[in-house]
């Protein structure tokens, strides 16, 4: 079972992609870019399309997906966190 | 497997355009003539009105724009005849003039001196004859490359850029070789992604105009916006499906254009493209306006990938929607045409859902209703510029 879904490496957050994860709950991650697994405890319940955090970013840092930049945290964020609209903002408009 | 001998059963236009529809319309120039062309469509079986709120005192571009896209409609090969009814014959006159030029049958009336009883008796008439006409069109074996195909996403959500949009892609990386005329836009939605896009141009001088019509869109977007764009990017729906950033979006977006297609050029809104390819067209990102847009330009098919579930159709293009989130397949099952979410478990991967996509887009060029034609979604909505005089 693939609870989350990672595009790229240098990706900073994951995707979840099925319904009902827990705080608590030990996450397996799909890595598209390379085919490899990752494991995440989630710190927070995170609905399906919702981002987790899969490794620790501080205020101010880069969030990463597709390897890209999508904006800055505004807040710090732990490894397993829920990463949305609460603690990312982009850095353009 | 799709190759270069694959054919689809499409109807031949008198310009040589291939369709996939076979429908008479009747098409208002302006919102007064709504009332007489839904009149001669409830008279007449088989015609499909089409009205929308616009064309009173637009001037320059603007009216230009609404021209095109009536224009493009009418003459759009999925459109075996059209009925073309205005309050006065001026604008009439010039929206027939330039659907005759495409050789299919198309007749127009003006209201004015006759009033609603008079014009709907007379535009009944013709319609019958035309319904009569374009149910003896036989359809025939086209070549793949006959076919065109544009694609916009709408209510993404994560999910839309890990599995519904690459499929899209794939599938245009698979269309593309065999000569398949294609077109994504979104202009707005390709911010923070940009860059990726002016790399996919094929030559210098496309790069230049793509980046031109981005900055010009980004100038509309700074004159006129507020915090968040008033929840209009990202969406609240957008944002209730996990959609963080506008940069995250487009990033998602950019994947309907695949790893492979090289952007050939790009096009004003509703223009139509002149060779085979992928071609970016400066549009608006809401879903309806862009489909519309796609219709106006010629398009005969489009492909929908959606997160969160949007219901569009549009009254000429058949609109394939396609999903990777099992939460929306299971709730709105009844809109969806295609579901890959089996590529979020690794149960399926690119390769197969660009496949599968294919196959369900011949099978609708070959006949089968879309789930939005099976719902009756006609959304047609023309894009304006600015404000009427």
């Amino acid at each position: 079972m693939i609870h989350i879904l990672v595009h790229d490496k240098k990706d900073t957050v994951g995707v979840a992609v099925i319904e009902g994860i827990k705080a608590g709950q030990d996450l397996t991650g799909w890595v598209m870019e390379d085919d490899s697994t990752i494991t995440v405890k989630a710190a927070n319940d995170i609905p399906i399309g919702h981002k987790v955090a899969t490794r620790e970013v501080k205020k101010g840092d880069t969030i990463i997906k597709y390897g890209f930049d999508i904006g800055k945290a505004v807040a710090d964020i732990k490894t397993g966190e829920h990463a949305h609209v609460h603690n990312i903002k982009t850095k353009r408009w | 497997m799709i190759n270069a001998n694959t054919t689809f059963r499409g109807y031949r236009r008198e310009n040589g355009r291939a369709g996939i529809r076979n429908h008479v319309i009747i098409l208002p120039v302006d919102d007064l003539s709504n009332a007489a062309c839904e009149a001669v469509a409830h008279n007449i079986k088989g015609v499909m009105a089409i009205p929308h709120p616009y064309g009173r005192l637009q001037f320059g571009a603007d009216l230009d724009l609404h021209f095109r896209t009536l224009i493009g409609a009418g003459s759009n090969p999925n459109v075996a005849a059209v009925v073309v009814i205005g309050i006065e014959e001026g604008w009439t006159k010039k929206i027939v003039d330039a659907i005759a030029a495409t050789g299919k049958p198309v007749t127009g009336f003006g209201i004015e001196m006759h009033g609603d009883h008079d014009t709907i008796m007379r535009a009944s008439k013709v319609a019958k004859e035309y319904v009569q006409w374009a149910s003896e069109r036989k359809q025939e074996d086209c070549p793949i490359s006959d076919l065109w195909v544009s694609t916009k996403c709408g209510e993404s959500d994560t999910t839309s850029g890990c599995g519904s949009n690459p499929t899209v892609g794939s599938a245009f990386d698979k269309l593309e070789p065999l000569g398949v005329t294609m077109c994504f836009g979104e202009t707005t939605e390709i911010t923070g992604g940009e860059n990726i896009v002016a790399d996919r141009c094929a030559t210098p001088e496309v790069r230049e105009q793509f980046m031109k019509m981005f900055n010009r869109y980004q100038e509309i977007i700074e004159r006129h916006k507020t915090s968040d764009l008033s929840d209009s990017q990202p969406t609240k729906g957008n944002i209730a499906g996990g959609l963080t950033t506008i940069e995250e979006k487009a990033l998602g977006n950019i994947q309907k254009i695949g790893k492979k297609c090289k952007v050939i050029g790009v096009l004003d809104k509703a223009e139509t493209p002149t060779r085979p390819g992928l071609w970016f067209m400066d549009s608006s990102s809401a879903a309806a306006e862009m489909v519309t847009l796609c219709a106006a330009s010629g398009y005969v098919v489009h492909f929908f990938p959606t997160g969160q579930g949007n219901v569009i159709g549009n009254p000429i293009v058949p609109v394939i929607k396609l999903c990777a989130n099992p939460r929306t397949v299971r709730t709105m099952s009844e809109h969806i045409d295609y579901d890959c979410s089996g590529l979020l478990q690794r149960q399926k991967n690119l390769e197969q859902t660009g496949d599968e996509l294919i196959e369900i887009m011949l099978r609708t060029c070959n006949g089968r209703l879309t789930a939005a034609e099976a719902l009756g979604h006609r959304q047609f909505v023309l894009t304006r510029l600015y404000e009427s005089a």
